[in-house]
This record gives structure tokens, C-alpha cells and sequence, in this order.
């Protein structure tokens, strides 16, 4: 177990040392090179002798190892760069940013599950029966539509159309008060959320019904124990374990899907920091953001394996 | 603790456990029923020994109605998008001609779903935009599929080391939210039809590496490409004549889901900006163009090109899952 556990962190440092040579290429896919990097960050009316302070100061003048190893360094220290269109360093703003993502994704996971169990369940105790077949259907409709086209059409609906919610996201600059303007919310967490309810009930539902086919199941009716307490006790718990698998692993997914519902909900969070930047050219906070995305993704992945581990006695890892 | 050579680690079994499971989803989501499933298989598995494999493998792709439902309506669109252009022809549907007196309009006789703001005929901007989409699609998912499967085929045949370093590239990929690195990509390099290809195809490579390496790991110990070893036959003769095509089940039935995930993170793409250049426009283009003018009421900008996005993303799905029965019934019979 401890073994696999630092194994598993391991791997996990060095998927970040990835995530820094991908970050590399990024800053190396400048067509033109170091030179024009600088003139595009810097913008047109750049000096020459500006140019080759930026050179300097980010280390561009030096070999390509060199230049690799100082940047692992830097992402290991957080330190990801300056933003010359907001002239703030790209960490600063990220700290801004991120707790508000989080709050979002938290709030799409937590109603993910919250739904998407109880729903799976239902399902197998009325397997084959309509209501089964109508969830079916419904939570296949869901899983196709494109993120940003359910958020237009429940903006539509919802906001315009009925006046339930705001259309926008709350635009607060604190996490507290986001959370005050609860109503805002609503739509951009069921939007990020609705997708992942179609998957992880569907998941949740052959989880338990294999589940139920498992051999301690007919032991604990043998034993007389209530269909109730099989149900819920002896099945249930061991269908939850995959579905943390399946969070660690649809993370990335959830984190692209934030991008999409912070643009259309405008929610001022990471993603839609990293999309004004791309609108903006602001190629350091640009980086920087995916830095920050794919290193919290991996972070996100090794807990759901940790708690995975922990959960499942059976598991052994050599 | 140093795994042997070609072992999988216990660690690498889970993730790829994980994985097939993850990637299962899709089949449970579309099936409400996975008992009934089995039964198909034994079913058609009896009746095996009448024909041929192919017809085997349609036999039970053509019980799914749902998946030729499906098909229908792929076949559909791609007339619609490829072949409709030439039949459907208003002042308007070629879309390089524009008349501003006429931007707006209410669907009517002439405009069957109305004009957009730039005055194009909106059925002809669904054309042109599902043919571009299409395009990109079936591109992107062609070769994601064939760099894939050769990635994970050599990955899961050398073993070892290699196979450590590659799996490791394919786990940083994944760990990055796909979104993020193609929109980067997309900013730096800005788009062109081609770029936006490759873009897609970035993202749609790994699954297929990493199920085809979980296969390769299995087909390797088989007899026959121990009985190919033996009598000399080279690493790459292998991969190429032996494992690939023994796979080719996984690798189709997958590479229909890359065509419709594919959809999928065009349209996201488009919607956020990162299309291809206009005149041109994709079904994601045309959506983030009708927005604001849907507001207004102009649902004809929106509704339409979103309801084709989701048709042909189901109607892919649908039809990889009943290829996955179809290919599982080979298994069996095997």
C-alpha cells in the first residue's frame, strides 16, 4: 500500500515534468522563434533593446537544457510568468481565479453525484420497467448535447424566457459572495454538471447490477438478511468504489467543460481568464493557465486513486 | 520494485481497467439493458456456424433498429452537407453570396429557416458548415486512429522501457484538459482547416493508443505470433500483419467514437472562437454567431445547428455500440 502509494506519487511528478516539456513546446511553437516570441508578447512597437531584456530575463538567450531545467523550476516554484497585457504575474492572477473554478467544479461534482447515484440505483431497483427506459433515453439526450449548447438553450429558457435565474453568472470578485448570489449559480453548475449526470448514472446502474450478481450478495440473502440491507449495505458500497475511479478519471474533462460554462455564463473564473487571454494574445497567462489546469487535474487524479486505494481492501498493488 | 519486461505493473492494470471501463460508459449509456445484450451474443453466437464472420458481425448490427435508425441519419447528412449544395440552390445558399437587404428574415417559403445577420441563407450555412464539420471530423478521427493504434501496438509489443516512456507521454497528454492545449495551440499558431485537423487529432489520438496497447499486451502471448516469432518473423511484421488485425474490432468500433467525440471538441472549438477562417463556418460557428441575435428571437441561428451537432453525435455513438455487440459476437465465436 505505501509502496503503491509512492509509486503513484512518483507518477505523478513526473506526469507534471510532462506537463512542463508540453508547456515548453508551447513556448517553442512560436513560428520565428525566441525573437519573435518577444515581439509578439511585448507587442509590435517593442525596442530592440526591450526585446533583449525580455530575452534576459526569461532566459531565452540561453541553451535549450538550460532553458528546460530553469522552467521546470519555475513551475515547481510557481512561478509562471509575467503578464504584460495586465502587468500582473501570471501567479497572482491564477490565485485570483482559481478558488472561484474550484468552487464551480466542486459544486458540478458535488451535484453530479448527488443526482447520479440515487438516480443509477433507482434505475436497477426498477430495471426494464418505463420509468427505466425514460431515464435511459433522457440521460443519453443529455450526454450528447455539447455543453455550450445546453447553457444557450437553459439561458434561453430559464433566464429569458421564464426570469427563474440571473442569465448571467454571479460577477463578485470574493468566493463569499458568490456563494450569497446563490441564484447565478444554479445554471452554470447544472449546465457543467448534466453532462456527467448522464455518464455516471449510467455507470452507477451496471456498477450495481453487477453488484448484485457478486457472490456475498447471495450469501447475505442466504443469511436472511432484508432485500433492503443486500440493496443498500452489502451492494451498494461496493459499487461506489468504481465511481471514484471514474472522477479521476473524467477530471480533465470537467475542467475543459469549466472553461465552456465560465465563457458562456461569463463566470469570472479561470477558464474564462485563459479564454480572454487567447482572445487577448496574452501568451504568458495563456501558459500559465494550462500549467495551472493540467497540474490540478493531475493532482485531482492521484486523490481519487489515494482514496481508491483506501477504500477497496481488496486491491493489492504490487 | 522493477516490473519485468513486458509485464504489466499492478498499477498500470488498474488504470487500464479504469479505462476500458470509462470508455464502456458509452455502451451502458446507450444500452439500457447489458443482460439482454448477452443474450444477443449467444443467439447469433448459435447461429454462427450458418454464414460467414461479416455476415455474423451485420446480423446483429441490423437487430440494433436503433443503430440503423442511426446510420439513416448519418447517410442523411452527409447527402445533406455534401450533396444538398448542388440541389438546394437559392440566391442565398452559396454562401460567398450575400444580400444585405435581406439579413435576419423569418423562416419563410424562400428562406426555409430564415437568413443570419451577414444575410446567408441559413439551411445553405448549415450545408456548408456540417460539410466543413464532417470534413474535420472524419480526418482528425482517421488519424488519430491510425497513429494511435500504431503508438500503442509498438508501445505494447517492445515493453519495458519503451513502453514506460510512451505510456508516460500519453498519461501527460491526458492529464491536460484537452481544451485548454488545443485553444493555446490554436492562439499561437492560428487556425487554418488543416491546423484545426491536427488539433483534433491531438486530442483524439490517446484513447485508441491506450486500449490498443491493452489488446497488444494480450494478443503478444498468443501462439500464433509466438509461432510467427519462432519461424523469424520480425517486430515490425508483427505489429503490422498480426496484432493490428486482430484488433481491428477495438480499432473500429473506436474509431467511431472518435468520430463523434471529435464533433464534439470542433464544435466546442468553434463555439469559443477558434474555427476555421470565413466565409467558412462550422455547426460550434454558427451557434456562437446566433447568440446574441437568438436573444433577440432569431432562433433560427441556434436551435437548428444544435440539434445537428447532437443528432450526429448519437447517431455515432449508437453505431459504435452496436458494433462493439456486433465485434464482441466474433469474439465468441472465436
Amino acid at each position: 500500500m505505501i509502496g503503491y502509494l509512492i509509486r503513484r506519487v512518483i507518477q505523478a511528478v513526473i506526469v507534471v515534468i510532462g506537463v512542463c516539456a508540453i508547456t515548453f513546446i508551447l513556448y517553442h511553437l512560436f513560428p520565428g522563434g525566441a525573437n519573435s516570441e518577444a515581439r509578439i508578447i511585448l507587442g509590435p512597437r517593442a525596442t530592440q533593446p526591450q526585446i533583449n531584456q525580455f530575452l534576459e530575463q526569461n532566459g531565452l538567450n540561453k541553451p535549450i537544457w538550460t532553458q528546460f531545467i530553469v522552467l521546470v523550476g519555475h513551475v515547481f516554484t510557481f512561478n509562471l510568468g509575467y503578464s504584460y497585457k495586465l502587468n500582473e504575474p501570471v501567479s497572482t492572477i491564477v490565485l485570483q481565479k482559481l478558488p472561484k473554478t474550484v468552487l464551480l467544479l466542486g459544486f458540478a461534482t458535488l451535484l453530479t453525484v448527488i443526482i447520479a447515484i440515487p438516480l443509477g440505483i433507482f434505475q436497477v431497483l426498477r430495471r426494464n420497467k418505463p420509468s427505466d427506459y425514460a431515464l435511459t433515453t433522457l440521460s443519453f439526450i443529455f450526454y450528447a448535447t455539447p455543453t455550450f449548447f445546453l447553457g444557450i438553450v437553459l439561458i434561453q429558457l430559464f433566464a429569458i424566457h421564464w426570469h427563474f435565474f440571473p442569465p448571467e453568472a454571479p460577477q463578485s470578485a470574493s468566493v463569499g459572495q458568490i456563494l450569497s448570489d446563490w441564484q447565478g449559480l444554479v445554471l452554470p453548475v447544472f449546465t457543467l454538471a448534466a453532462v456527467y449526470i448522464a455518464g455516471f448514472s449510467r455507470y452507477m446502474r451496471s456498477s450495481m447490477m453487477e453488484a448484485l450478481t457478486e457472490d456475498y450478495v447471495r450469501t447475505a440473502r442466504a443469511k436472511g438478511l432484508s432485500t433492503r440491507r443486500v440493496n443498500y449495505v452489502h451492494a451498494l458500497r461496493n459499487a461506489l468504489i468504481p465511481i471514484i475511479t471514474l472522477l479521476g478519471l473524467t477530471l480533465p474533462a470537467i475542467v475543459s467543460g469549466a472553461l465552456i460554462t465560465e465563457d458562456v455564463f461569463n463566470y469570472p473564473g479561470m477558464g474564462l481568464a485563459f479564454f480572454n487571454a487567447a482572445i487577448n494574445n496574452d501568451f504568458p497567462l495563456l501558459i500559465g493557465t494550462v500549467v495551472v489546469a493540467a497540474i490540478a487535474t493531475v493532482v485531482g487524479s492521484l486523490l481519487a486513486d489515494i482514496l481508491y486505494a483506501v477504500l477497496d481492501p481488496r486491491i493489492r498493488y504490487v | 520494485m522493477i516490473p519485468l519486461k513486458g509485464q504489466a505493473t499492478g498499477v498500470d492494470k488498474a488504470v487500464d481497467k479504469a479505462f476500458s471501463e470509462a470508455e464502456s460508459i458509452r455502451g451502458q449509456i446507450l444500452h439500457g439493458n447489458i443482460v439482454q445484450t448477452d443474450m444477443e451474443v449467444t443467439e447469433a453466437g448459435e447461429a454462427g456456424g450458418v454464414g460467414g464472420l461479416g455476415k455474423i458481425i451485420w446480423r446483429v448490427f441490423a437487430e440494433n433498429k436503433l443503430a440503423l435508425v442511426s446510420v439513416g441519419v448519418v447517410v442523411f447528412m452527409l447527402l445533406f452537407c455534401f450533396v444538398g449544395p448542388h440541389f438546394y440552390v437559392t440566391p442565398q445558399a452559396n454562401y460567398v453570396v450575400t444580400n444585405v437587404n435581406e439579413v435576419l428574415a423569418h423562416p419563410s417559403g424562400q428562406h426555409l429557416l430564415g437568413t443570419d445577420p451577414n444575410g446567408y441563407d441559413t439551411v445553405g450555412r448549415l450545408m456548408v458548415g456540417g460539410a466543413t464539420a464532417l470534413e474535420i471530423a472524419l480526418l482528425a478521427a482517421g488519424i488519430a486512429t491510425v497513429f494511435g493504434v500504431f503508438f500503442g501496438a509498438v508501445s505494447g509489443y517492445a515493453g519495458g522501457a519503451v513502453d514506460a516512456i510512451m505510456m508516460r507521454i500519453v498519461d501527460t497528454i491526458l492529464s491536460v484538459p484537452t481544451l485548454f492545449l488545443l485553444i493555446v495551440i490554436a492562439a499561437i499558431l492560428h487556425p487554418s482547416f488543416w491546423l484545426i485537423v491536427f488539433i483534433v487529432a491531438l486530442a483524439a489520438w490517446l484513447v485508441p493508443a491506450r486500449l490498443i496497447r491493452g489488446e497488444t499486451l494480450t494478443l503478444r502471448t498468443r501462439e500464433y505470433v509466438q509461432a510467427v516469432r519462432a519461424m523469424g518473423g520480425g517486430g515490425s511484421r508483427i505489429v503490422v500483419r498480426h496484432i493490428i488485425p486482430n484488433a481491428v474490432g477495438t480499432i473500429i468500433v473506436n474509431a467511431t467514437f472518435q468520430i463523434a467525440d471529435a464533433i464534439g471538441v470542433l464544435a466546442a472549438l468553434g463555439f469559443l472562437g477558434f474555427g476555421v477562417p470565413p466565409p467558412g463556418t462550422s455547426w460550434g460557428q454558427m451557434l456562437s454567431d446566433g447568440i446574441s441575435y437568438a436573444q433577440e428571437g432569431a432562433w433560427w441561428l441556434i436551435y437548428p445547428a444544435g440539434v445537428c451537432i447532437i443528432l450526429i453525435t448519437v447517431s455515432f455513438n449508437y453505431i459504435g455500440d452496436a458494433l462493439r455487440d456486433a465485434f464482441e459476437v466474433r469474439l465468441q465465436r472465436r
